[in-house]
């Protein structure tokens, strides 16, 4: 029970204290993860988190239902999860309650305008960096560009673009495999 | 059933978001579309929300899109329905984790969704840029960019690249220079 209580008390930290999720999270893993508890090494880690961008769901998510079933199986994996969930409950349920009630304000609604051209030019710099790590040759792009002209024009649901770019994947690997 | 709809909802965004938080924005553009539970616009606050507070983008923007749709009971099934499927995923890997690392047709689904996610979250993007510059009012969109919001993504768009510090930064000073503008 001890070791349950330590495994969501630290990946409520973890949750609480990280900003901006993904990548943002390794160092604030290895610290508490690797460091304090000594829970995992850091190659585990990294590992986990490869895995993590390879499986549904959010990363941080991921990892931690990796290490909780580490340290204690299943319910351990459980508990990690909701530790690391629960600071955003908390405190988005807060700032969307007080966002609700200002939200009529010409004050905030100005910021907020100000803030959504902030989002764009954030959001340009991640789909850029994704890009990167993601589109490796001629194969990468025309699969970004016929996901993205699918889902933009003809209005494809984006769960068959990925289980089609799956597929793809696998065909265009197993036929340039046998060359 | 409001609650059932949500639950089903961000199953499948949590299901089929491959490659971290982002990814889950495909899906929600696709549910303000279906279902209207929130607009395009709130979608672009609950981002700039997500981004500036301590949590995983992902499950950020599930609570706050549940909230809005239901108040906190709906947070509290959209984020955890939004873990759900990868909860159940990686217990069933945790098994056996080596052989999935190294597994050949893993490998090679994967060369395919990763650029499928970005030109998915690339239409998103493109959204939000619609809702954010476009003049609603107009028929021909692009004849009404709003002027003062496209200098300011210039401006922020050379600081992330040449800068890199952290986003709640280029939030804040959004923040700002939008009151200061009257945006």
């Amino acid at each position: 029970m001890k070791e349950l209580l330590q495994l969501f008390w630290a990946f409520f930290k973890i949750g609480s204290l990280t900003f901006g999720g993904g990548y943002a999270m390794l160092p604030m893993l290895e610290r508490e993860l690797a460091d304090r508890y000594k829970w995992v090494t850091l190659e585990e880690i990294v590992d986990y988190f490869a895995i993590g961008q390879c499986t549904p769901g959010v990363i941080a998510v991921n990892t931690a239902t990796f290490v909780g079933h580490k340290k204690r199986g299943v319910i351990g994996g459980i508990v990690a999860t909701l530790g690391v969930i629960a600071p955003s409950l908390i405190i988005i349920t807060a700032i969307a309650s007080v966002l609700e009630l200002v939200m009529g304000n010409a004050v905030v609604q100005h910021a907020f305008s100000g803030i959504s051209v902030a989002v764009c030019a954030l959001m340009v710099q991640s789909v850029i960096k994704m890009g990167k790590s993601g589109i490796k040759n001629i194969f990468g792009i025309v699969v970004a560009l016929a996901s993205f002209c699918a889902s933009m024009f003809l209005k494809v649901s984006p769960i068959i673009i990925v289980l089609c770019a799956g597929v793809c994947g696998a065909v265009y690997k197993a036929v340039k495999g046998e060359k | 059933m409001i609650f059932l709809k949500l639950f089903f909802e961000f199953f499948k965004t949590g299901l089929f978001s491959i490659g971290g938080g982002l990814a889950t924005l495909p899906f929600l553009f696709k549910m303000a579309e279906k279902y209207g539970w929130f607009t395009a616009n709130e979608l672009t606050a609950m981002i700039a929300v997500a981004e500036s507070t301590p949590g995983p983008i992902g499950v950020n923007v599930a609570t706050y899109a549940g909230f809005k749709t239901a108040g906190i009971l709906g947070g509290i099934t959209a984020t955890l329905s939004l873990v759900l499927p990868s909860l159940i995923v990686i217990l069933i890997i945790a098994g056996f984790l080596d052989k999935f690392r190294s597994n050949k047709i893993v490998d090679s689904v994967f060369f395919g969704l990763r650029p499928a996610v970005v030109g998915l979250i690339s239409v998103s993007v493109m959204t939000l840029f619609e809702t954010t510059f476009v003049n609603k009012l107009s028929t021909v969109w692009y004849q009404f960019i709003d002027v003062k919001k496209a200098v300011l993504f210039a401006i922020i768009t050379f600081l992330v690249f040449r800068f890199k510090k952290h986003p709640i930064l280029y939030i804040a000073l959004g923040a700002v220079v939008g009151i200061c503008l009257s945006l």
